[in-house]
């Protein structure tokens, strides 16, 4: 075990996966100059520098993958992904189902996103959802170092295009990472706490507010289990639901905005699925429909922070209780 | 590495083109008859087709636009699958899920055809670049018209294969016309190929209704890029004489401008000129007619009697 940052642990997944495939390769606006290590390692054939261009830098990995290479892009800031739309929506998404199978297309593009850096709405701006809607596509948003790095390496050797979100407030914090081929499966969730009264679901930096929050709750008597989905697409559906039928009460937490958000897909499932297990109504706890703005107390109030997370989960609790006494 | 193609003599190139054209008109027809989604068909421009494709070798790799029958028929393809596919048939090449706006087809090279104007500009590069990292002298022809080449990943696409030094032919079929706007509307030049300057490689206008002057000036293009290892931007002067898609009426279009290119048809000119100089007699060119009309038939018959997808494959080939 080492302690890294998940940028350095991203770097490891990259050198890592270039080591055991040669098809593996690196392109992005910047990457050679800021990863020069894997440029010294592999080449620079295999990590380049590309022009100030999204929308042909996630064609060219289209068109790279289709052909048999495994590009990995990195497309900086999630707003920039509007100029990459059209190559990863419906060249990457559509292509291999158009093709009636004949092609595959095994990706990655990377980009930050998320409070943190003060940056403002045209840098942080959390758009998983919208890939999470688009067919075709994997998308997977992790929470800790040691799963920015196995989920990379999964990422990496999945044969489908993954839009992988990096949560900048996480990027430069340092965490455990296992040594070794540290893989972490796409579609698998992680409970971060056990817990038996509520369940709190959440990924990225909002899964840490919830492990607070459980940790606040706790000493106030109420247990609550925290699932990390890691995963947006596919989602472990199996591991939410387990976690809902034992405790009865779901909140769900994310840094997106609410409105059609990956908190409203899961909130369906659930009331579809476990809701005879639902003892009281589900709550989700999620960014405003507004742009997120610069200025520190504006960006960090948009994020559903351990108070807040607390309050619902004791409201959650509460309001069963006042249910079970009417 | 594989050899380069023989040169096709026009009587080849003659008989590629009426099979594009009947193919077409089939097809069109099909659509009238309610038996088939309308396509954009390449009416008018099947001497660029012909005369691009037969300057690649086989291992060299094809992405089209929404007019690509006639580069999926000169590449080979089987005009029966590619009816099926059109009709939407399980034995189409897509097995019926791309219809005619996205066919592809791996076991000919043609990895895209792209109804997203400018989607097969957007995946050359990258294709170009599985080549080279292979270490194989492959190129890739990339059919794209001039209202593509107003998007802006033209743009992206002609300076990211130039700086990376990519074997992309990037061939622009300049028909006048970008759906129901006149290319007059939106470019100031008379050329796209004069743009190739800009990125700093070569690039060149060519009769694109002249399939033996295509067939020149491509393969001497597909031999620069060998040797230079740097893209090459090849401009077809043609024209769609019929509309954009099915049913268009095309009128829109002025009277004077249609009746030139119509005078230009590449099938009646190369078959006239032929004909006249001796080079095919008219039992000749008759059997022709014969031969691609008995392909069409059968073509026609083997669609329309194939059975349509089941409805398992709604949801397959989502995910690999
Ligand atoms: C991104 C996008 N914009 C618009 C369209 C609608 N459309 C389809 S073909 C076409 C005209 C394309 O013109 P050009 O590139 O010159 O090709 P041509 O049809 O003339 O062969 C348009 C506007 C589209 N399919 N995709
Ligand atoms: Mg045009």
């Amino acid at each position: 075990m080492r302690t890294i940052t998940p940028y350095d642990a991203i770097g490891e997944a990259l050198a890592e996966e270039m080591r055991r495939d040669a098809t593996v390769l690196a392109f992005g606006e910047g990457i050679a100059t800021k990863r020069h290590d894997l440029v010294a390692e592999f080449g620079a054939a295999r990590v380049r520098n590309t022009p100030l261009a999204e929308g042909i830098i996630a064609g060219t990995a289209a068109g790279a993958a289709a052909t048999g290479l495994r590009p990995v892009v990195d497309l900086l800031f999630a707003p920039f992904l509007t100029f990459s739309m059209e190559e990863i929506v419906n060249s990457a998404g559509k292509l291999r189902f158009l093709s009636g199978g004949q092609f595959s297309f095994p990706m990655v593009a990377m980009a930050m996103t998320g409070a943190g850096w003060g940056v403002g709405a045209q840098h942080n701006h959390n758009v998983e959802a919208w890939f999470v809607h688009s067919p075709g596509l994997k998308v997977v948003m992790p929470s800790t170092a040691a799963d920015f790095k196995g989920l990379m390496k999964s990422s990496i050797r999945d044969d489908n295009p993954v839009l992988f979100f990096l949560d900048v407030a996480l990027l430069h914090t340092p965490g455990e990472v296992p040594d070794g081929d540290h893989l972490v499966p796409l579609g698998k969730a992680a409970i971060r706490r056990p817990g038996s009264d509520v369940t709190l679901v959440s990924y990225a930096k909002t899964v840490h507010g919830c492990v607070a929050a459980a940790e606040t709750l706790a000493a106030e008597g109420i247990s609550a289990e925290v699932v990390d989905l890691r995963s947006l697409k596919p989602w472990d559906e199996e591991a939410v639901l387990a976690s809902v039928r034992k405790t009865g009460r779901l909140v769900v937490v994310h840094e997106a905005s609410r409105t059609c958000g990956v908190g409203a897909e899961i909130a369906a499932t659930v009331a579809e699925e476990a809701f005879a297990s639902l003892r009281t109504p589900i709550v989700r706890l999620a960014g405003p429909d507004a742009p997120a703005a610069s200025s520190w107390v504006l960006e960090q109030a948009f994020v559903p922070q351990a108070d807040a997370i607390a309050e619902a989960a004791r409201g959650a609790v509460a309001r069963t209780l006042s249910l079970a006494t009417a | 590495m594989s050899t380069s193609p023989a040169v096709p003599g026009p009587a080849a190139f003659l008989e590629q083109m009426m099979l594009i054209r009947a193919f077409e008109e089939r097809s069109a027809a099909s659509f009238a008859e309610g038996r088939s989604p309308g396509t954009c068909t390449c009416v008018g421009q099947e001497a660029s087709a012909v005369g691009v494709v037969a300057a690649l070798r086989e291992d060299d790799l094809i992405l089209t636009n929404h007019r690509s029958a006639g580069h999926l028929l000169a590449r080979g393809a089987d005009p029966g699958r590619l009816m099926a596919e059109i009709m939407g048939r399980s034995t189409g090449y897509c097995g019926g899920k791309s219809g005619t706006l996205h066919v592809s087809a791996k076991e000919l090279g043609v990895i895209l055809t792209s109804t997203i104007v400018g989607g097969e500009l957007s995946l050359a590069p990258g294709v170009a670049l599985s080549l080279s990292m292979k270490g194989s002298d492959a190129v890739v022809a990339c059919f794209f018209g001039d209202g593509a080449a107003c998007e802006g990943i033209f743009h992206e696409a002609l300076n990211l294969a130039a700086v990376w030094k990519l074997p992309v032919l990037f061939v622009c079929e300049n028909n006048e016309w970008q759906a129901f706007v006149h290319r007059r509307e939106t470019m100031l030049t008379e050329n796209i190929a004069s743009r190739a300057a800009g990125y700093g490689i070569e690039g060149r206008t060519v009769d694109g209704n002249d399939a033996e002057a295509v067939f020149a000036a491509a393969a001497e293009a597909v031999e620069r890029i060998r040797e230079t290892k740097t893209p090459f931007l090849l401009e077809t002067k043609t024209y769609r004489l019929r509309g954009h898609f099915e049913p268009d009426d095309q009128g829109y279009v002025d009277k004077d401008e249609l009746a030139t290119w119509r005078a230009r048809d590449p099938i009646a000119t190369l078959r006239s000129r032929l004909l006249s100089s001796g080079a095919l007699t008219t039992g000749e060119a008759a059997a022709m007619d014969r031969r691609v009309a008995e392909r069409l038939d059968a073509a026609f018959s083997f669609a329309a009697g194939s059975p349509w997808p089941s409805l398992d494959q709604l949801t397959t080939n989502v995910y690999a």
